[in-house]
């Protein structure tokens, strides 16, 4: 079982990018996803910025993906997705089917980033030979639902040209909208957030009228109010999925990879808190746990 | 330009044809179709009746099957596409790949419109889908007007744009919110806050709803409580208590007729196959007129005050909004 850092999905300021990724590059991590998913307007770093890092991390051992944008709305978004794809050293994480499009065309393989609407063996198959290499399991599927994916014929026979890979830890991206939810929290217009969003490097709270952590506001992405935690599902992983996702916290996050890795067979499980929920994984609402 | 209805039942599609609809949408009666509510949709029966009555009018049945096939039951997926074209369906609405892909395969000839639940806001993903052959493309009520004037000008696949009715603020097919606290969403159910989750309380004269037991609003005594559609609830940030994501409001871009008209958008799309009968009637009729106002004179085009008035009156909390068309709301 291998693990990754799924791309940096809140805003934070270069330095601490930078910092994140000096961590990453002495952790003992595999994968290693690079890029802005959310937002065009947050250009702390730019692809160059990206690039480099890539080229320390690789050296570091790591495998390195490029991630790409989710929701691409103008013209000015799609070229700037052109230049990820045409990186020429780098494979590219596709999060939406534009992606896939442009890496299609230039006969490279890619993988499929998990807002790419796959919930069934045959759509999964169509995908695997268009070129895709690697597949991130849409946030919203249970560990049967993927079981159910993965026995068909039609994917047990293909089983070794692709990767499975599980978003594993972290707030769950789970809406993203043409509107500014972080804006709109500052009384904002989305044309004149000033990049409001790099105020909150773990995004905004959301609660209910009675205090129940429901959302995260995360610019023009909702996450899950609750932090998934799959650490003690992991030996049920064992077989199933080949790399376990970890997402980019500002705090903790390399002291997660150690925990989540010293789990692998159950021999260190965690008791779960009340801001935490694997709910998605067990099939039940993804705020339960279970 | 085109005036596609919604329709749940056999009543809601003749009200459409009689007010002038130009084409008819319904679904099957399961969880192919992303209005998957109790008492709504067609069985294959009424499926057939449905292809003859909007044929013998001339106008044309669009099927929509465009949720994500489960990967236990593909069959059924594929068994809606097989139904819907032996009833005589003149469109599918697809979003899974794989479905649009069995469509295209097994009946080419058969019209295929890519679905809004599978999220195409770009050139590049159009591109993608129209190796499956998709003539039509229904846009996501996440893009500008200025977003959809500049799709419209670089792809040769007809648009279609949601015209009226309840808004999604989140690019739809991309929206997970509903199974967070439901375990059911409109990409694994059909169905968003499904109402067996819904529940009402009174607590201290305030109306509560809830939906899986998370409290979504709360109502004083004079204000309206409308169905606890989750990104419409009132929550907190900082103790600010505020519609977060959105006010319980309904899309209306009667104003920007003349704007979308020439831009050649194909088709205006009104939501709402879970309405009434009457419901349908009373917004076919207003968008009939107004369609055929902007295309006698797209130039001389004005909003009647009294199709606004019936449009509000049918409206979630008798509010509208040009939703993402209009750059301010974003």
């Amino acid at each position: 079982m291998k693990f990754s850092l799924g791309p940096i999905l809140y805003f934070w300021p270069k330095q601490q990018v930078f910092d994140f990724y000096q961590q990453a590059a002495e952790s003992d991590v595999d994968h290693v996803y690079l890029g802005e998913t959310v937002c065009s307007k947050r250009r702390e770093l730019k692809l160059d910025d990206y690039l480099a890092i890539a080229h320390m991390l690789r050296e570091a051992g790591k495998k390195v993906t490029l991630s790409t944008m989710t929701l691409l709305e103008a013209p000015a978004e799609l070229r700037e997705l052109g230049k990820y794809c045409d990186n020429g050293e780098f494979d590219v994480e596709a999060n939406d089917v534009s992606a896939i499009n442009l890496l299609q065309e230039q006969g490279l393989n890619f993988t499929a980033g998990p807002a790419i609407n796959i919930y069934n063996h045959q759509s999964l198959r169509r995908l695997i030979d268009m070129g895709m290499t690697r597949w991130v399991v849409p946030f919203e599927l249970s560990r049967d639902w993927l079981q159910d994916v993965l026995q068909h014929n039609l994917i047990d026979t293909v089983r070794d040209c692709f990767e499975v890979e599980v978003f594993s830890f972290g707030h769950i991206p789970l809406a993203w909208s043409g509107r500014c939810f972080t804006a709109r929290s500052e009384n904002r217009p989305k044309d004149q957030c000033e990049l409001c969003c790099i105020k909150y490097p773990e995004g905004r709270e959301v609660k209910s009228q009675e205090g129940q952590q429901v959302f995260v506001l995360n610019g023009i992405q909702t996450q899950s109010g609750t932090r998934y935690n799959l650490i003690n599902q992991l030996p049920g992983m064992n077989g199933l999925v080949d790399i376990v996702r970890i997402s980019p916290q500002p705090e903790g996050t390399f002291d997660w990879l150690q925990r989540f890795r010293s789990n692998i067979n159950g021999e260190h499980p965690v008791t779960l808190t009340s801001k935490e929920n694997n709910g998605y994984w067990l099939q039940l609402a993804g705020l339960a746990t279970g | 330009m085109e005036l596609l209805c919604p329709a749940g039942s056999i009543p809601a599609l003749k009200a459409a044809i009689e007010n002038g609809a130009d084409a008819v949408y319904v679904g099957l009666k399961d969880e192919t179709n992303a209005r998957h509510f109790a008492g709504l949709n067609l069985n294959q029966m009424k499926l057939a009746e449905a292809a003859d009555y909007v044929h013998k009018h001339g106008r044309k049945l669009h099927v929509a099957i465009n949720t994500f096939a489960h990967a236990n039951s593909w069959e059924k997926w594929r068994r809606a596409v097989d139904d819907a074209v032996l009833a005589g369906a003149d469109v599918l609405i697809i979003a899974d790949l794989a479905v649009l892909a069995y469509a295209a395969e097994r009946y080419p000839k058969v019209e295929r419109h890519l679905s809004v639940q599978a999220s195409a806001t770009n050139a590049g993903a159009i591109r993608f889908y129209q190796q499956f052959g998709v003539s039509r493309v229904v846009l996501p009520r996440v893009l500008s007007m200025q977003q959809v004037r500049a799709l419209a000008r670089t792809t040769d696949v007809e648009l279609e744009v949601f015209a009226f009715g309840s808004l999604c603020i989140m690019a739809e097919g991309r929206c997970y919110l509903s199974s967070y606290l439901t375990g059911e969403s409109p990409n694994t159910a059909g169905a968003c806050s499904p109402a067996a989750f819904v529940e009402w309380d009174e607590q201290d004269n305030k109306l509560e709803s809830r939906l899986n037991g998370v409290l979504i609003d709360r109502f004083g005594e004079n204000e309206k409580a409308g169905y606890p559609t989750l990104c419409k609830g009132r929550f907190s940030v900082d103790d600010e208590i505020y519609n977060v994501l959105e006010e319980p409001t309904s899309l209306n871009t009667l104003s920007l007729l003349p704007q979308l008209y020439k831009e050649g958008i194909a088709s205006l799309k009104i939501e709402g196959r879970q309405r009434s009968p009457a419901y349908v009637s009373q917004i076919t009729r207003v968008w009939r007129q107004a369609i055929d106002a902007v295309m006698t004179d797209p130039d001389a085009f004005e909003v009647e005050d009294n199709w606004n008035s019936v449009l509000a009156s049918l409206s979630e909390g008798s509010q509208t909004t040009l939703g993402a068309y209009h750059r301010k709301w974003k």
